[in-house]
């Protein structure tokens, strides 16, 4: 992936609402923030008002460890989106963070072509036209 | 006289109305009022198993119950928008009941909620996955049925050999069809493994063609469809399932919402999948037949392809399955694309296929999918006995 790539592209970037601004302003600092409830202790994605296992709204954020694993992926040849069509091909990912929920994101760096499921990824953040993305990288 | 009941209000949830919210968002609300309406009825999350909500104009333009379920972490039997203006809460009354009766689902909880917030956004379109799948490059449908192939692919070693077979019989049975789109083009498995890959592992072959056209089903009851012209298809069974909206909050990446929904289909009916004399399953794309096959319990999981040796799938087959071709073979127009399957179902129990048709034709299992592998129902439908 080539960096000056990334940071021309025009491609649509997150809409951040009060609830879910925690999760990008931490992208900012190279971390990831995630919910987790009060009530019952489980940590989720995507940021929610309320818990989605038990509706309870005592729910704090935290920073989440970046560590996580392949669940599946695929690399894009042809993006549905024509502003991605500079950066293809690109590998985008589920992962499965330590934490436990599943978010989906792109695969950065040196290890990204032979990316296997299964495969260890750390958090690196990665300027995406105007925005900061939680972007991983396989180690 | 008493007057006739025909379901009950058990619960009710109401926000304290305000000139201007601050940093609340839509699916917040409806969460809050949803909450409060399950308790107050003395009911838990889990028990609701039914979900009607409004349109979210601009905010969420498709899927809005796919939207809201993920958001509510529920996982109903039946879910859908009423659309009527002012009169949608009255309209999901009613619906509410009718879902209850044909024995859909249990507990109903009916919402409509919305912000109002000084400034609103300037781009209308934020929901969940307009804001974590997006912006990482993952728009439209394809990211979604290539991340379920691959992990299909690794857990069972199924081969894109065995996807391709897929579209090959789709093209096959399109040959019967003169509405196909590719009527006069059957393709072998060489020509799928041959074109472009759009997003690995899916091959622009194993992809729906998108097309422009549209279908309409006319319903009446039982009893008068014996009075009409042509002789009646009766639903036999129905089965809904809606898991999740992003394929990263999937409960599983190689069995959809569809098992449960066929199951439910099938139990409502009293039939077993084997019964069926024509399998008119939805196929946007060749990942998502394979799954179905499993899911419906015609093969283990992850042996579909195996199955699929075993067997054939015209309508002189042991197992016809898309006999027009499917969506595969006919194009997809769209949300009428998932008509294409029902429309067949009707043609065959009719005995009205012509050169496709299958032979003493008694019942059809028909699927629909939507989003990423996570909206299902299934119908049986069968000939009038
Ligand atoms: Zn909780």
């Amino acid at each position: 992936m080539h960096e000056q790539v990334y940071q021309s592209l025009m491609t649509p970037g997150p809409i951040p609402n009060a609830i879910s601004e925690p999760f990008w302003s931490a992208a900012r600092r190279n971390e990831l923030a995630l919910q987790r409830c009060e009530q019952c202790s489980q940590w989720f994605f995507y940021p929610r008002a309320h818990c989605p296992h038990c509706w309870s709204e005592r729910i704090s954020w935290h920073k989440a460890s970046g560590q996580g694993v392949i669940k599946t992926f695929s690399v894009i040849h042809r993006p549905s989106h024509p502003a991605w069509l500079p950066a293809a091909p690109y590998v985008l990912a589920l992962i499965e963070l330590a934490e436990g929920p599943t978010m989906l994101s792109q695969l950065t760096g040196d290890r990204v072509v032979g990316a296997k499921i299964g495969q260890s990824v750390s958090l690196r953040c990665v300027p995406v036209g105007d925005f900061i993305l939680p972007f991983f990288e396989p180690i | 006289m008493k007057a006739r009941c025909f379901g009950a209000i058990v619960g009710i949830g109401e926000l304290k109305p305000v000139r201007r919210t601050q940093g609340a968002t839509t699916l917040g609300f409806i969460g809050e009022a949803v909450r409060m309406a399950v308790a107050d009825a003395g009911l838990d999350k889990d028990s609701i198993d039914g979900l009607l909500v409004g349109p979210q104009v601009g905010e969420t333009p498709q899927h809005v119950p796919a939207t809201v379920a993920e958001y509510l972490g529920i996982r109903p039997s039946m879910a859908n928008v009423v659309d009527l203006g002012g009169a949608s809460g009255a309209g999901m009354v009613w619906r509410a009941t009718a879902a209850i009766a044909m024995g859909m689902c249990d507990a109903v909880v009916c919402v409509l909620a919305n912000v109002r917030e000084a400034d609103p956004p300037r781009s209308p379109n934020r929901n969940p996955i307009r804001e974590f799948d997006v912006p990482f490059g993952a728009s439209g449908a394809n990211v979604s049925y290539a991340l379920s192939m691959r992990r299909h692919m690794a857990e069972f070693g199924s081969t894109p050999e065995q996807f391709a077979r897929i579209a090959v019989l789709a093209r096959r049975n399109a040959q019967l069809n003169p509405n196909a789109i590719f009527y006069g083009q059957p393709a072998t498995i060489e020509d799928v493994l041959g074109s472009a890959i759009i997003a690995s592992p899916l091959h622009m072959l194993e992809i729906v063609m998108p097309v422009a056209g549209g279908a309409a089903l006319v319903v009446v009851s039982s009893e008068r469809a014996r009075s009409l012209k042509h002789p009646p298809v009766h639903l036999l069974g129905a089965g809904e399932k809606i898991t999740h909206r992003a394929i990263s909050q999937a409960p599983s990446l190689t069995s959809g919402p569809l098992k449960a929904a066929i199951q439910k289909a099938l139990a409502h009916a009293g039939v077993k999948v084997t019964d069926m004399s024509l399998l008119s399953l939805y196929d946007c794309y060749t990942i998502m037949v394979g799954l179905t096959l499993e899911d419906a319990g015609l093969c283990e999981a992850g042996r579909f392809g195996h199955w699929m040796n075993d067997h054939s799938f015209d309508h002189e087959g042991d197992f016809p399955l898309n006999t027009h071709g499917g969506q595969l073979g006919c194009g997809q127009a769209d949300l009428a694309g998932g008509m294409t399957h029902i429309v067949e179902a009707v043609l065959q129990l009719r005995h009205e296929a012509g050169q496709r048709q299958i032979p003493n034709a008694q019942m059809a299992l028909v699927t629909g999918n939507g989003a990423t592998i996570s909206e299902a129902t299934a119908l049986v439908l069968g000939a009038d006995a």
